[in-house]
């Protein structure tokens, strides 16, 4: 336990011990609402893992009698193999897109005075503003000219754009964090710009690379409204908009329904368990202070 | 447990690393990358490609009678989709009272729990981070798998009525079948995926709040509320508005989780405005339509923001 509360991290936060007032940890004023807030969270995960690896026709709490079908059924039958690595596609090319787009724009944002750089961030920040639903109409003409409707790029692409603002303005004020005297002194070196940012910015800025990476993959995974509007043809489904044709087509059969809810969940959950103590720094670095 | 460093980033070990370069890298190696323009210009073409030019395209269908399954009734029709919304739709005003609903009930729910919860996870007890990981798991689920799994849950026949029935209590919970109890179900399965999000956000500040003032507090013989009420708040309060604000929009325009969960239904008790816009546009393919119903939605968004932070800076200025 004592391992996990403290992982040798070099980068993490300074965490703030036993302050005055907040050393009193009893199971009243703790552990209670810990296990009620626990309990809130992690029912429901826990009742889809039952209905997904339980026999149909048992009743029982637990998974027993323990059966892999129903995975199996939504694996091969309803076609989750395919939304799965149409998923991984997706989230993986957002990923690396926005992350490289990101290190650019928060570059430029965190290094550089120019003009016109308070108005781009005002147009970073209003495009929070711009709900995905309200773009859809637009979006749909505007790939369908391109070509790429039923294609995964246009996914992609819409994903990384919205994703982009936030994750850019995160990486600045994480790069504005790591002073520039160490670029300063490489290039005093002989080194170019380029050169040294990649030889000793980078390396230091692992920690925002890995939130913002992350962001960016849950993101692209979780998005349901682009994938339903751009997405028609079955080959092409993400896992969002299969699960939701599962919804639709097999709304009795709650074992494959939960079996796909599995698949959907298991690989965001990891991504997420790996970057969860990144989450709190990235935020409070990233934190869009009024 | 005491790897407290002060800087935000470690700093002495790369540092080395980019010593000892070859000298031709003095030469104007990559010419692109030397100004700020060159490095924002990706993300400009992206965001005028992509959001720019379909929020004016949205402004130019609103005008519009234009729906892709009928394209050869599509004409210019002036603000008569403004019209139509503000005077003859129903459906408008109605998705407008649940939309407003909504987001209060979603933030005022997650702000008082997300609070909470920052609060019992800022104390230091032993498995904190196992239990801080497992906490903000629902942050990483999308809306459609929180329906999936909320479903299974209020259905009557695989859920908490089930277990009721189980127990020997009939029940007969069937909360998506009602129109009230619909809207709070939904309202449940949201905060349950949002709490995490408004608990980092607010966890985050929190450990940035210097430890010695809490010290100082303790020396004047404040009270854990005190300190909690004079202290935390206070240092909180930036946070605080600014979550609350993008939390408001983010629920507004949350779609994912009440489209599958309910569809808006039953009889429209869970419409909000975004999935009326959503519906006329991927249902109904009614784009002229849709966009004006967009551009509602747009401008309420705005004039709300803009109302928020005023007061928020206005009672910020008041305070100091």
């Amino acid at each position: 336990m004592t391992a996990l509360a403290s992982p040798p991290a070099l980068n993490r936060r300074p965490t703030r011990e036993r302050a005055p007032g907040e050393t009193r940890s009893g199971i009243f004023n703790h552990g209670l609402p810990v296990g009620a807030f626990l309990l809130f969270t992690l029912v429901p995960f826990y009742w889809m893992i039952v209905f997904a690896f339980r026999q149909t026709g048992s009743t029982l709490p637990l998974p027993v009698p323990f059966t892999f079908d129903h995975l199996k059924t939504v694996w091969t039958d309803l076609g989750f193999s395919t939304y799965l690595w149409n998923s991984v596609a997706v989230a993986l090319c957002t990923l690396l897109f926005t992350v490289v787009l990101a290190l650019l724009t928060g570059y430029a944002l965190a290094r550089f005075e120019f003009r016109g750089k308070s108005p781009f961030m005002v147009v970073l920040l209003a495009t929070q503003f711009v709900p995905g639903a309200m773009l859809l109409i637009p979006l749909f003409l505007i790939f369908k000219q391109l070509g790429l409707i039923d294609n995964l790029f246009a996914l992609i692409i819409s994903d990384t754009v919205f994703q982009l603002p936030l994750c850019a303005i995160l990486m600045s004020n994480f790069l504005k964090n790591i002073p520039i005297e160490l670029e300063e002194a490489a290039m005093i070196d002989g080194c170019s710009r380029f050169r040294a940012f990649c030889a000793v910015v980078l390396p230091l800025l692992r920690p925002a690379i890995v939130a913002v990476g992350s962001f960016a993959f849950i993101g692209a995974w979780n998005n349901f409204l682009f994938a339903l509007m751009f997405i028609n043809h079955n080959d092409r489904f993400t896992l969002p908009i299969g699960l939701n044709s599962a919804i639709g087509e097999y709304s009795a059969d709650y074992g494959a329904l939960a079996a796909g809810g599995v698949v959907a969940a298991v690989p965001v959950v990891i991504v997420f368990a790996f970057m969860q103590r990144f989450l709190v720094q990235g935020v409070s670095a990233g934190a869009v202070k009024g | 447990m005491t790897s407290t460093i002060l800087a935000k980033t470690p700093v002495a070990p790369a540092a080395a690393a980019g010593g000892s370069p070859p000298r031709q890298a003095r030469k104007r190696r990559g010419r692109w990358f030397r100004g700020p323009y060159g490095l924002i210009t990706p993300a400009i073409v992206l965001i005028t490609v992509f959001i720019a030019v379909p929020v004016g395209t949205v402004v130019y269908f609103s005008l519009f009678q234009y729906n892709l399954s009928k394209p050869w009734a599509t004409k210019f029709i002036g603000l008569d989709n403004f019209h139509t919304m503000l005077f003859d739709d129903p459906q408008f005003w109605s998705s407008l009272g649940i939309t407003s609903v909504w987001v209060v009930a979603e933030v005022v729910l997650q702000l008082v729990l997300g609070l909470a919860l920052a609060l019992l996870l800022n104390r230091v007890f032993r498995g904190r981070a196992l239990v801080r990981a497992l906490m903000f798991a629902p942050w990483a689920i999308s809306g459609v798998l929180a329906t999936q799994i909320w479903l299974l849950i209020y259905n009557p026949t695989t859920g908490i009525a089930d277990v009721l029935s189980q127990l020997g209590a009939q029940s007969g919970f069937a909360p998506l079948a009602a129109g009230g109890s619909a809207f709070w179900a939904a309202v449940i399965a949201e905060l349950w995926r949002g709490l995490p999000f408004f608990a980092i956000m607010l966890l985050a500040d929190m450990q940035s709040i210097p430890k010695d003032v809490y010290e100082a507090a303790d020396v004047d013989g404040a009270s854990a509320f005190k300190q909690f009420r004079y202290v935390t708040l206070p240092y909180l309060r930036e946070a605080i508005i600014i979550t609350t604000l993008l939390r408001a929009v983010w629920e507004f325009n949350n779609v994912d989780l009440l489209y599958t969960l309910t569809g808006g239904g039953p009889a429209g008790a869970t419409t909000t405005l975004p999935l009326y816009i959503v519906n006329e546009a991927v249902g109904a393919r009614n784009f002229g339509y849709g966009s004006a119903l967009t551009i509602a939605g747009f401008v309420i968004l705005l004039v709300f923001s803009m109302i928020y932070l005023y007061f928020g800076r206005a009672s910020r200025k008041e305070s100091k």
